[in-house]
């Protein structure tokens, strides 16, 4: 190792020691200030309806969540459950951007995009519970489920696997002739598999029609970006491929929705996969057993009081001229809504015990 | 209305509890989010967060208090405005409301066994039918070309089948197995892939889940254990989590088994992994039309196909039905040799050798009925009990492992299903229970041979 490299090294820990450099954890407040390649991206100049829309969708996820989380607690959802709090305006924000035949494929961390893409969320949460009424028949729970007639193609439970996945759903997309695009949505600990490069080399030799989103929400599992990349700037991860790569907001839902025009635009074009990195935080532990003491309490905080994805776009319709009172009531109709999902998701039946051998294999 | 906070379950395994600590006391105001106390599961010691607004009205746990079974009511919570005086009695009231309504949502989950378990359907029987015409004009063929010709033959029938794998196009095929196909159908459905195993296994499955039909060349099985995962937890399970909603026909071929003279990383078979998961069908065909049979039948089917064939019988030729279009039923074996003293059950290169044996046999005046299994997921063994029925004994010869192998299962299934017909007990021939050796005198004494078939047989038949 080169020595003066050792030494820049030591004298920056010695930095840190002393409190003389702050060691920054805490995620960038918008994509302005990191990256050179991370010019101010535009928003999206969204009306009014489609802003009240970004915030019914989004506070829908949260209190469906948050929703889960109860249920998970009470022992009627068991196993691995991972919540999507603070990630909203990703999801969101993409889906919006996408037209009929599009697709969408994510990790375990899938109860939002499956809403957002349009499963309805009492067969999420019958999913969560394990009942006959989930959209697997309750055989697949939180980590797996698809609704392929709505784009949704899982819902994988092993990290990365989504990755070549999604590139080969961008193959049959290409290879039928369509102009259809496919967002690959992932984190920032499945970017350190091997197998997400395997596909990028592929989807670049091939130039297929793919969207790679890494929801960098700073944490994989416990272990921060920071202790876990080289390379911690993950939208340059595609550039020895040759995929360009952006850093975006992932907290500002109209930052995402101008990202997710934009490269759907340049995928639709024929112009090859791209890469995004959206800056999110999750709220809530890795799973629901995570006691997350990998992080300060006041981060997570921080970025609740300074970032929160569904204060951020209620503070624009504010500004809009909304009322506060309508805001008021859309928050209790989706209380509502979501209390009405959580009791069919409990008393919805079990399978019946012959769906144990059913959907092995189909007939041929 | 006052709401009550319940012991919550943190961890998929966690039952009971500790109340390590309160954050909160009676008459502490609490929003979403605030941390209310910390509690020790079986995994790690977790902050409970409110998941509501109020004011904690009453602590009904006490601090340090350990095994509170998740679910109990562990304090109440006051809804703004609400008056302290809600709270008479509510603890006793709310604990046993609680615990009622455990009793109701838990109903189906204790341990019990349903009172009946569900009868697993039987395997669809495949009727015992004429797979080649009397008649038909049969030619002569290397097992090569039979499986080319089936890849051929599909990619006419259906745009939605495509070939990829490494060297697949423009080289002809690593062990020129997809000869002449780019020339045919242009290299937008024969595509060379880079040297990417888990990429292009990830990728096809994709493909399949879109709505193609992939068939997915690994140059050998040896290099598809980069690619098992996809092969397994995404091809395989992914229809059965899926409630049913996703098909995904794609099928994995190449090269499986010993080759020769290349040692341990390279010579190997995989057949058992593969056949020990539900949700694929697994076929491992010996003579050239089978192989084209199958290899057909292996594209047309709407389920993950791993179809494992042999470098070493690649350039041997077998009469080929010549028929428009040939296909064998997956899930069916076949009588390859009529006898009356043994049954030898064999898959792949396997079979060579148990006809040789068999031949060997027919000399000492011993008749060997040989099965081929063909497929070894589903496993006919209908096929193989009924041998067995009229042979009384069974030898099973592998050129594999043998520890968990086929040969292990065949042998516990006629425990099983043919137990009273046996006269001796089931026999397994295999390749030695070692890596594969690289020297020639090592590697010989390590593979299965029809040697060590013969000797078996007599041994089953007390002739030894």
């Amino acid at each position: 190792m080169d020595s003066r490299f050792l030494c820049n090294r030591i004298y920056i820990l010695f930095l840190l020691k002393t409190g003389r450099l702050m060691a920054k954890t805490s995620p960038p407040r918008s994509s302005k200030t990191s990256g050179s390649n991370a010019k101010a991206l535009p928003e999206y100049k969204a009306s009014r309806d489609e802003m009240l829309d970004f915030y019914k969708q989004m506070t829908l996820i949260r209190r469906f969540e948050e929703k889960a989380g109860q249920l998970y607690g009470m022992g009627l959802i068991g196993g691995f459950c991972h919540l999507y709090i603070g990630q909203e305006a990703v999801a969101v924000g993409f889906q919006s951007a996408l037209k009929e035949g599009d697709s969408i494929i994510t990790g375990y961390r899938a109860h939002g995009h499956a809403i957002v893409s349009g499963a309805s969320p009492k067969s999420v949460m019958a999913e969560l519970t394990g009942r006959s009424g989930g959209i697997a028949k309750g055989k697949g729970g939180s980590m797996h489920m698809f609704d392929p007639k709505a784009g949704f193609f899982g819902g994988h439970g092993i990290v990365g696997a989504q990755v070549p996945l999604g590139t080969g759903l961008a193959f049959a997309a290409k290879y039928k002739g369509t102009d259809n695009v496919v967002l690959t949505y992932f984190g920032d600990g499945a970017a350190n598999q091997g197998q997400v490069y395997e596909a990028f080399n592929m989807a670049k030799l091939w130039n297929l029609p793919v969207i790679y989103i890494i929801e960098n929400n700073q944490y994989a599992m416990g272990t921060s970006v920071a202790r876990s990349s080289g390379q911690q700037e993950l939208y340059k991860r595609g550039e020895s491929f040759g995929i360009p790569g952006k850093l975006v907001d992932g907290m500002n839902v109209l930052e995402v929705r101008a990202a997710a025009d934009a490269a759907v635009k340049h995928v639709r074009e024929g112009n090859g996969p791209i890469l995004l990195e959206l800056k999110t935080y999750r709220y809530r532990g890795h799973s629901m057993s995570d006691p997350a003491k990998y992080r300060t309490r006041d981060e997570v905080q921080t970025t609740r009081e300074e970032r929160d994805p569904i204060e951020f776009i209620k503070k624009r319709l504010l500004e809009d001229g909304a009322e506060e009172d309508m805001l008021k009531s859309i928050d209790k109709e989706i209380k509502d809504e979501v209390s009405e999902v959580a009791d069919y998701a409990r008393n919805a039946p079990e399978p019946d015990p012959s769906e144990l051998y059913t959907d092995i294999l189909v007939e041929s | 209305m006052t709401i009550e906070i319940t012991m919550p379950a943190l961890s998929p395994t966690m039952e009971s509890g500790t109340l390590s600590k309160w954050l909160k006391s009676e008459g502490d105001s609490v929003a979403a989010g605030d941390i209310i106390a910390e509690i020790e599961t079986d995994k790690a010691t977790m902050e409970v967060e409110a998941v509501d607004e109020g004011t904690i009205g009453k602590l009904l746990v006490a601090e340090g208090t350990e095994d509170v079974p998740v679910g109990d009511v562990i304090a109440l919570l006051l809804e703004d405005g609400e008056d302290k005086a809600a709270l008479d009695g509510a603890g006793t009231q709310a604990a046993e409301k609680a615990s009622a309504a455990k009793a109701d949502d838990s109903a189906s989950d204790d341990n019990d066994e349903p009172a009946e378990r569900p009868t697993r359907p039987a395997e669809p029987m495949i009727a015992d039918e004429e797979e080649i015409p009397a008649g038909t004009e049969m030619v002569k063929q290397t097992v090569r070309e039979a499986l080319r010709d089936a890849m051929a033959e599909e990619m006419r029938r259906d745009d939605m089948v495509f070939v990829m794998g490494e060297e697949v196009a423009e080289y002809q095929g690593a062990y020129k197995v997809t000869q002449g196909l780019l020339e045919e159908f242009g290299d937008k459905r024969v595509i060379d892939t880079p040297i990417t195993e888990y990429g292009f296994a990830g990728l096809g499955t994709g493909a399949a889940l879109g709505g193609l039909k992939p068939v997915i060349e690994f140059m050998t099985f040896n290099f598809a254990m980069q690619a098992i995962d996809h092969i397994i937890n995404s091809a395989a399970k992914q229809r059965y989590m899926a409630g049913g909603k996703v098909d995904v026909p794609v099928v994995f071929r190449g090269p499986n088994g010993a080759a020769a003279r290349v040692a341990a990383q390279h010579s190997q078979n995989f057949a058992s992994w593969y056949a020990s998961v539900p949700g694929l069908k697994v076929v491992a065909p010996y003579s050239a039309a089978d192989a084209k049979g199958l290899l057909k039948a292996a594209i047309r089917d709407p389920n993950p196909v791993v179809f494992l064939e042999n470098e070493i019988i690649y350039g041997q030729s077998f009469d080929v039905p010549k028929l428009d279009d040939f296909v064998l039923p997956i899930g069916k074996a076949k009588v390859v040799r009529q006898g009356s003293d043994v049954t030898i059950v064999a898959y792949s290169i396997a079979v060579r050798e148990a006809l040789a044996a068999a031949e060997t046999l027919a000399e000492e005046g011993i008749e060997a009925e040989v099965v081929d299994l063909r497929s070894l997921r589903p496993l006919d063994l209908p096929t193989v009990v009924q041998s067995v029925r009229k042979t009384n004994r069974c030898v099973v010869a592998e050129e594999g492992w043998p520890v968990c192998s086929i040969a292990s299962e065949i042998s516990a299934r006629l425990m099983e299903d043919a137990f009273d017909y046996l006269d001796a007990p089931v026999l397994r021939v295999s390749d030695e229970d070692t890596p594969t050796p690289y020297a020639a005198n090592l590697e010989k004494l390590w593979l299965l041979s029809p040697d060590r078939i013969v000797k078996a047989v007599k041994k089953v038949c007390y002739r030894d």
